[in-house]
């Protein structure tokens, strides 16, 4: 079956492809041909119009917590995936906090399964340590086998400088990043950030510096065994400077940040709203501008969404006893236009780079090419299209998110990967059917 | 003129003219206090609830005192014996109660911005006793009053609030309600207890004890809670007592008839010696008295608005 993207910008910054105003052709899911439409393309086709729309490589999410297994109320694989096709994203790498744990091949090879047959790829990051517990490494060759494409105790950090030298070396044989959640535990117990909005509100403070000290100590570890440390979520303007040094001096440090840490400061807390609280928490507007420099000169090397689905019972709580974290895979590509491209910030190339090349580069992972004959990985997007934030139509199982009834500019119109497209709320086969 | 507000959440934002006619109101029902029969029917027919989601012994019972003089119906509900102690969430256990047909809550909870949330969950009027490190405005609401009536004024005056501002709800009411009536507000006490930007609600802040008994005209000496900041927070109580206790002995070398507010209860021989806590300059009984005409004051505004 032939499927035709009528009048699109196919743009791919990793292979310098720039194409204004061309169609693709693809055939049972592979790339046929870009370039003018003939009439023998037409025939038997079916057509898509994306005017105006770009078609990037599809962008990659490598921060997500799908809740399964454990949480199955709050997430499965199978609505998270929804939820990043929905969003604008064909792969993800989701995060161990599992019960169980993802610190076993079993749970790695149960999560695969879940995910096969869907149009979104999912990789784990598998623990560093058992039950991410601190004291003990995980089965970190046989998770690598098995899929794993990094490890991260995430939640927390490696919790003492002993282990995390370990952590390292081993990830190393296997050239896989540890993604490290910086915050220092003890000093890690606040429910916002420390500044004078938390002096206002009553609320227990936590300081930037407790980020600041564990981003010191990864860095001086990384450069001091040798392996790859990616930093998670980066919210202060201290870490962001720290892993500018760091790259300079060749040290094999990179970095993501999320879309609410670029978008909104600590003063989103003021109501009490749980679903503005974080780890790490929403911090000021010096850092929220480090962050967009850092993003800017290259220093923060991705986007990721850090999607974190909760309960409505667990979100509706007192504030200091709510858990962290928003959906954030349906409003990260929105946000990122709005707030980046919009703003002048970043090109549309740029965002390309930060939503799917470098996070896939960082985790080892194949680009998708445009070339003839590969599978199409795509993400369709539109970069003038002005939407509002309705969280009653996330795909994402738990609605848990500071956006809602935002106005956005800019938003994923399709993506496509596997043989399959999602676009306006259907999913398309592109296989041919005999 | 009725409140320009359904519920009293803190003193942050709270215009002059409520604050003025919260205290005014409350002298008037100073003066029933003093009667030989303390009922007047001004809330007959409400109901009110005690919601106490942390133990308390004074604030409870002066509502309590306050909501019977007005002859409210009250009701207490404490954390233990309740549906919290069976894992009912906070919002269910409102609900219910809401569905009984209430008319007003004052709730006291361990979590900052708990009556905030309440009042998005609930259509009663909320009043605030006090909500984590965050407000306590009716404390500060009778400290003010109690310094007006001594010191007939508070526009002007200078008032030290000492000891653990970090986790003191009475000290950020106290700043708000005392900054909006004009006076001057610094706070004393170790670093480690002095909030991060304090200076940026512009607080003064004073690290010796013997500088905040000279420059102010009152002094709101806070509880230290021995059971949570001994050795985390000040090295030791002994330590804590000898650089930032109030003795007679302080308060001669510095010559001044300085007044001495405390919300209690007091750690006698540590913020306060004995002879302090029972001596002339301090008001603190009289605060507990005037508690009930500020909190019959501020029931009766909030009960009587619709």
């Amino acid at each position: 079956m032939k499927t035709i993207l009528k009048n699109v910008n196919v743009i791919n910054p990793a292979e310098k492809v720039n194409l204004r105003g061309t169609n693709i052709i693809l055939n049972n899911g592979l790339i046929e041909k870009i370039g003018e439409l003939k009439f023998e393309d037409t025939s038997n086709a079916e057509e898509f119009d994306f005017s105006g729309c770009y078609v990037a490589p599809g962008f990659f999410d490598m921060h997500v917590h799908l809740r399964e297994p454990g949480r199955e109320d709050e997430e499965t694989v199978v609505t998270g995936c929804n939820s990043a096709a929905s969003g604008g994203f064909t792969g993800v790498a989701c995060m161990p906090n599992t019960e169980p744990t993802i610190d076993s091949a079993e749970v790695v090879n149960f999560i695969k399964k879940q995910a096969k047959d869907h149009l979104v790829d999912v990789h784990s990051v598998a623990a560093a340590t058992i039950g991410r517990k601190g004291d003990q490494l995980s089965p970190m060759a046989e998770l690598a086998e098995a899929g794993a494409v990094a490890f991260s105790d995430d939640g927390a950090a490696i919790k003492t400088a002993s282990i995390l030298k370990r952590v390292i070396e081993y990830s190393s044989i296997y050239k896989l990043p540890v993604i490290e959640h910086c915050e220092d535990e003890s000093l890690s117990n606040g429910a916002m950030n420390e500044g004078l909005n938390s002096t206002f509100l009553g609320l227990p403070p936590l300081p930037s510096v407790s980020e600041d000290l564990i981003v010191i100590r990864d860095i001086q570890m990384a450069e001091y065994v040798g392996g790859k440390v990616h930093i998670a979520h980066i919210s202060t303007k201290n870490a962001v400077a720290l892993v500018r040094e760091a790259k300079k001096k060749g040290i094999q440090v990179t970095a993501e940040v999320t879309p609410h840490h670029f978008t909104l400061t600590d003063d989103a807390v003021k109501s009490y709203d749980t679903n503005a609280k974080m780890s790490p928490p929403l911090r000021t507007h010096e850092d929220v501008d480090a962050i967009i420099e850092g993003l800017a000169d290259g220093t923060i090397d991705c986007i990721a969404s850090d999607h974190a689905p909760h309960s409505p019972e667990e979100k509706e709580a007192e504030f200091q006893f709510a858990p962290n974290g928003i959906v954030g895979l349906e409003t990260a590509v929105g946000l990122s236009v709005s707030e980046l491209v919009h703003k002048k910030k970043l090109t549309v190339e740029d965002l390309i780079f930060k939503l799917s090349i470098n996070p896939r580069k960082i985790l080892s992972l194949p680009l998708p090419e445009f070339k003839v004959g590969e599978e199409a990985n795509f993400t369709i997007f539109d970069i003038n299209k002005i939407w509002t934030v309705d969280i009653t139509k996330f795909k994402s199982k738990s609605k848990n998110s500071p956006f809602d009834r935002r106005l956005l500019t800019g938003n994923s119109v399709a993506v496509i990967n596997k043989g399959k497209m999602f676009n306006n709320n259907k999913w398309i086969s592109l296989l041919n059917t005999d | 003129m009725p409140l320009s507000s359904n519920h009293l959440l803190g003193l942050q934002g709270v215009s002059k003219e409520d604050l003025q006619l919260i205290l005014d109101t409350a002298h008037t029902f100073r003066e029933i206090l003093d009667r030989p029969i303390k009922k007047v029917p001004t809330l007959q027919g409400k109901t009110i609830v005690n919601l106490f989601y942390e133990s308390s012994t004074r604030t409870r019972i002066s509502f309590e005192l306050a909501e019977k003089r007005l002859s409210a119906d009250a009701i207490n509900f404490a954390v233990s014996g309740s549906s919290v102690s069976k894992g009912e969430t906070f919002k269910d256990t409102i609900k219910n109660i809401e569905a009984m047909k209430i008319d007003m809550v004052i709730v006291r909870h361990s979590a900052a911005g708990a009556p905030v949330y309440l009042t998005k969950i609930c259509d009663a009027n909320i009043i605030n006793a006090g909500d984590g490190t965050h407000e306590h405005p009716t404390q500060a609401l009778l400290d003010m009053y109690s310094i007006r009536q001594k010191l007939g004024k508070l526009e002007g005056l200078k008032v030290c609030i000492v000891g653990d501002i970090a986790h003191s709800r009475v000290a950020l009411s106290n700043i708000f309600g005392l900054q909006t009536m004009g006076a001057k507000v610094s706070v004393c006490g170790p670093s480690t207890m002095i909030p991060k930007n304090i200076k940026d609600l512009g607080v003064e802040v004073i690290y010796n004890i013997d500088e905040a008994i000279q420059d102010n005209d009152v002094l709101n000496v806070l509880r230290i809670q021995l059971e949570r900041n001994a050795g985390e927070y000040f090295p030791s109580i002994r330590e804590y007592a000898k650089y930032f206790g109030i003795t007679n002995e302080r308060l001669d070398k510095n010559g001044k008839d300085v007044l001495i507010l405390h919300p209690g209860p007091i750690n006698r021989g540590v913020e306060l010696s004995s002879e302090v806590a029972d001596g002339s300059n301090q008001i603190i009984l009289y605060q507990v008295t005037n508690g009930v005409a500020i909190r019959m004051a501020v029931l009766y505004l909030l009960g009587t608005l619709n």
